[in-house]
Formats: C-alpha cells, sequence, structure tokens
C-alpha cells in the first residue's frame, strides 16, 4: 500500500524529472558558441594530455592506453559528475522546495539522470579514440549499459546521501572534493592495476573500492571481449543496492529537516 | 453522514530552531558538541492550533506580520511538517504560496510554463492542452520567448497565477499573491477565484488588505503571535481585527 502510493507520486513527478534534466541541458548549452561539442572535447583534450604524460612516467606498458585512459575515466567522470552535482542539489532547488510540496529525492536523481545523459555523449569521445587508434571493439561490446547500470545506482545512492549531508553541513563540499581526489587515485584509471601488485596494502584497498569494479566491468566488456562472471557481477550489485539502500534510509531519515536548514 | 471536512488542522505546533549562530560548518559542531553546548532557542511559530473548514467555504487568515500565517499555510499544503500535531486534507491542493515558484529566470516563458506544471504534477500532454488558455489568461502572448529574467514582478505574477489556476483545484491557497498585479489583473484573478467558488473549491486566503478578505471570504481567523485570536464570521473577526 504504502510502497504503492510511493510509485504513484513517482509517476506524477516524472515530467518534472524529465523537465528539470532537460531545463539542465539547455541552459549548460545555451551560451556555449560550441555546445554539446564541449561533452566531446573535454575528454579528449585530457586524454591527449594524460596519455602524452603517462605513456612517459609508466614503466608497465598498456596496450592500447589511450583507450584504455577513456574507457575507465569515462565512466569515472560519470560518477564524479553525478555525485557531485546530487551534493549541492537539495541547496540548489532551496526556493522551489521552500514554496510548493515536491518529493525532494527528485533532485539529486535528476542530477544523476543529467550526468547520465553527458556521459551517453562523452561515449561519443570513447568511438573516436577508438577510431584513431584502428581499435575495434569487440561484440561484447554491446553490453555495455549493465555495468552504467550499476555505477547508476551507485551514483544515486551516494548522491543521496551527500545532498543529505551538505544540507545539515557545508563543508561536506570541499570534504567530499578531497575524497573525490584519493578515490580517483585510488581506482586504476590511468594505470593498469598490476602497477600497485607489489604492495598488498593498496592492493588491498583498491579491491574495496565498488568504482574499481564498475570500471573494470567497462574496460572488459568494451576492450578484452570478456563478460565478468557470476561472481564479479554480485559484487557490483551488492556495492550498488548498500548503497541505494543507505542513501534513501539517510535521505528518508533527514528530509523534514532540510527546510529548517536551506 | 456528515459532509467531511476540506481540511481538519489538528493541534498544529510548529517550532523552529533559533540557534544564536549557524552551525553549518562540521568543525564547529564537533567543538559544540564535546562541550556539550549545543542549545538551540525553541521559536514556536504556531502553538497548539486546531480549527476545520468545510467544503466550499472561502477562509480568510488575517494577522500581523510574522503572526504565522505564511507558516500555517505551509504546514497545510505539506511543505513543512509539523513539530507536533496533523493536518488532513481532502482533494487536490493547488498551493499559491508564492506565484511562479519553481521558474528559472533563465529560461523563457514557454519552457518556464511547462517546467512549472511539471512542478505541480501536471504532465506534459495535460499542459499542452491547456498552454494556449494559460497565455491567454496572463496576455503574455508578445513576450512567450523571453527569458524570463527580463520580465518585471507582475509579468511573472501573472504567469504565475495563470498556471496555477488553470485547472479548478479543490483546494486553493492563496499567499497574499494577489498584491502585484494592476489593478485590472487583480480584478481578474479576483473573478477567477469567485468562479472557482461557484464550483465546489475551498479556498484558503491569506491577505493584508482586509477589503479583499471581507469581499471575499465567509469565515476568518485572525492569528496573533501563533495564537489563534478569533475565530468565526469574516464581519465580526475583521472588525474585532480592525480594532486592534
Ligand atoms: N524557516 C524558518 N526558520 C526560522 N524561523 C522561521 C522560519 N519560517 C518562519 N519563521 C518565523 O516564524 C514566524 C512566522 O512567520 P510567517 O512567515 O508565518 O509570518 P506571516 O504571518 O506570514 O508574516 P507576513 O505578514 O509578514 O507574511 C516569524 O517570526 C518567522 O521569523
Ligand atoms: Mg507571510
Amino acid at each position: 500500500m504504502a510502497l504503492k502510493n510511493i510509485l504513484i507520486t513517482f509517476r506524477r513527478y516524472c515530467p518534472l524529472l524529465w523537465n528539470l534534466a532537460s531545463r539542465d541541458f539547455t541552459l549548460k548549452y545555451r551560451r556555449s558558441f560550441l555546445g554539446i561539442a564541449w561533452s566531446i572535447l573535454n575528454p579528449l583534450l585530457m586524454m591527449l594530455v594524460l596519455t602524452q604524460v603517462f605513456g612517459l612516467l609508466l614503466k608497465i606498458q598498456v596496450e592500447n592506453f589511450p583507450v584504455y585512459y577513456i574507457v575507465g575515466s569515462s565512466m569515472w567522470t560519470f560518477f564524479s559528475e553525478a555525485t557531485n552535482l546530487s551534493m549541492s542539489s537539495i541547496m540548489g532547488a532551496s526556493t522551489l522546495i521552500k514554496k510548493v510540496y515536491v518529493p525532494k529525492y527528485i533532485f539529486p536523481l535528476e542530477k544523476c539522470l543529467f550526468a547520465l545523459e553527458n556521459f551517453i555523449f562523452s561515449l561519443i569521445a570513447v568511438v573516436i579514440v577508438m577510431l584513431f587508434q584502428r581499435f575495434v571493439p569487440p561484440a561484447t561490446a554491446l553490453l555495455f549499459f549493465i555495468p552504467v547500470l550499476y555505477c547508476f545506482v551507485f551514483s544515486v545512492g551516494i548522491g543521496l546521501i551527500l545532498s543529505a549531508l551538505a544540507v545539515f553541513f557545508r563543508d561536506v563540499v570541499h570534504l567530499y572534493s578531497i575524497v573525490l581526489t584519493i578515490w580517483m587515485y585510488i581506482t586504476p584509471i590511468i594505470y593498469p592495476i598490476e602497477v600497485v601488485q607489489d604492495s598488498a596494502l593498496i592492493y588491498g584497498i583498491i579491491q574495496c573500492n565498488p568504482m574499481y569494479y564498475y570500471v573494470g566491468y567497462f574496460r572488459d566488456l568494451l576492450m578484452y571481449n570478456t563478460i565478468p562472471d557470476l561472481r564479479f557481477n554480485l559484487i557490483c550489485i551488492a556495492f550498488s543496492l548498500g548503497a541505494l539502500a543507505l542513501g534513501l534510509l539517510v535521505f528518508k531519515k533527514t528530509q523534514d529537516k532540510f527546510i529548517l536548514h536551506i | 453522514m456528515a459532509e467531511p471536512y476540506a481540511i481538519e488542522v489538528k493541534d498544529v505546533s510548529m517550532h523552529f530552531n533559533m540557534n544564536k549562530e549557524k552551525l553549518e560548518n562540521l568543525k564547529e559542531y564537533f567543538i559544540k558538541f564535546m562541550k556539550r553546548d549545543l542549545r538551540y532557542e525553541k521559536f514556536a511559530a504556531l502553538e497548539d492550533i486546531s480549527f476545520q473548514i468545510a467544503k466550499g467555504d472561502v477562509f480568510g487568515i488575517v494577522g500581523l506580520n510574522g503572526s504565522g500565517k505564511s507558516t500555517l499555510l505551509k504546514v497545510i499544503s505539506g511543505i513543512l511538517k509539523p513539530t507536533t500535531g496533523s493536518v488532513i486534507t481532502r482533494g487536490q491542493i493547488a498551493p499559491l504560496i508564492e506565484l511562479g515558484a519553481g521558474f528559472d529566470m533563465e529560461l523563457t516563458a514557454r519552457e518556464n510554463i511547462f517546467l512549472n506544471g511539471s512542478v505541480l504534477g501536471y504532465s506534459k500532454k495535460y499542459m499542452q492542452e491547456r498552454f494556449d488558455q494559460i497565455v491567454e489568461f496572463s496576455e503574455m502572448q508578445d513576450f512567450l520567448d523571453t527569458p524570463m529574467k527580463n520580465y518585471s514582478s507582475g509579468m511573472v505574477a501573472r504567469v504565475g497565477f495563470a498556471i496555477a489556476t488553470m485547472t479548478i483545484p479543490d483546494i486553493l491557497i492563496v499567499d497574499e499573491i494577489l498584491a502585484v498585479g494592476d489593478f485590472r489583473f487583480q480584478e481578474k484573478c479576483e473573478n477567477r477565484i469567485r468562479e472557482m467558488l461557484e464550483g465546489d473549491t475551498t479556498v484558503l486566503i491569506v491577505s493584508h488588505s482586509i477589503d479583499q478578505i471581507e469581499r471575499l471570504c465567509k469565515h476568518c481567523l485572525w492569528l496573533e503571535h501563533g495564537h489563534i485570536k478569533m475565530i468565526g464570521e469574516t464581519e465580526e473577526v475583521c472588525n474585532a481585527y480592525k480594532k486592534g
């Protein structure tokens, strides 16, 4: 019964979700000359710089390093953008929340959808790099949506937690930017996991990092013609649903107090 | 069987934490927490409010600045959750706490009409059917594709009012929104509200214009410092209120 009500409300506010996401999209590109091209140019330029620098520094050679990098980094950018935008979504919608009743989880969820939109555009950059490298992706690439879905659910969970916390403590915003930087370094994006195999500690830490699995899954499909096994999938699902459950719990417990703090 | 009330407010109290310094900072919070110095000063914006509004009634709320009128409307429309007590509402609510809540001033009026419609929970198709009616009522035909940041406040209010009243809701909640439009538009709005009354709509109005309350309302509530000072027929309450 309660679940049914939640679903009815959700359906009622689906158009809002969609309109907010398309508003973000319109406003992002309305005043920019190159428009959507930025979503593609940005990762391309980053890739050029980083592969040049790290190609020189890294001792272990990775085959098809530009492809390796851009596949991993596009997934990472998706996660970091989704959670970052979600974090300030409740504060950003404060005028609305103070004046109309709207289910509040709509706002972080919308930011995750917007990040997903951007991610899909950034896949064009991935394709461009593949073309340039004459890299033919294997058939498993067609399953790319699976890790994206996992990562999306995970991002929504983390986004819900962050958006609620940021309402009460503004410094969560600064704290999270530090966390994200560290998190990025313990995710094998610009380096292969083999680099850290000698250090049991770092290797162990990376094994606990959900993003390691999502990025790895994505690469397996797009580059190595591999479909991760059941165990790997279960780990991914556990992280995603765990984050989502925790996020919903934190959000539900705190949402009635948001309005007193924004 | 007795006709159920449209709105029932039961023992509602709304307390705000008026902490002297805002603790929006983890470090400060932590230090205060360790020192056990986390004191909040409770401020009661509403205290033990109970009343009912019958279906189809036009109900006015008067009171001085800061007496809790807007807070009461927000509690009734579900924006604020009361500290204690409960509110039961029967039917669909159109809350006009502020016109055009959810307008994004960077967007054009056309885009905003759809955005605001979805804020109120209407589908795109539904909004398309009523788009022309909204534009006509607000008289903004010539400005549809102008970003709303270039609108005057009255123009924004017109579009907002047109959207909020495009359908006849079961309960209409109006907070001092009729003040910004010019006299012709105010008249138009009042007429629209009267039209709704001919249906079965229950209307709840907050206004500092006693004239307007006397013209429109049947019953009236006078709030003072978050308490009910008086409730009853509009004439009685307004007369007492005017005397102070
Ligand atoms: N979010 C909030 N946090 C703290 N105090 C608040 C909050 N919202 C309202 N108040 C306090 O509650 C009291 C009542 O405010 P409210 O806006 O309901 O007054 P009002 O009757 O609508 O006044 P006006 O006639 O000026 O519109 C005020 O003293 C205000 O300071
Ligand atoms: Mg007010």
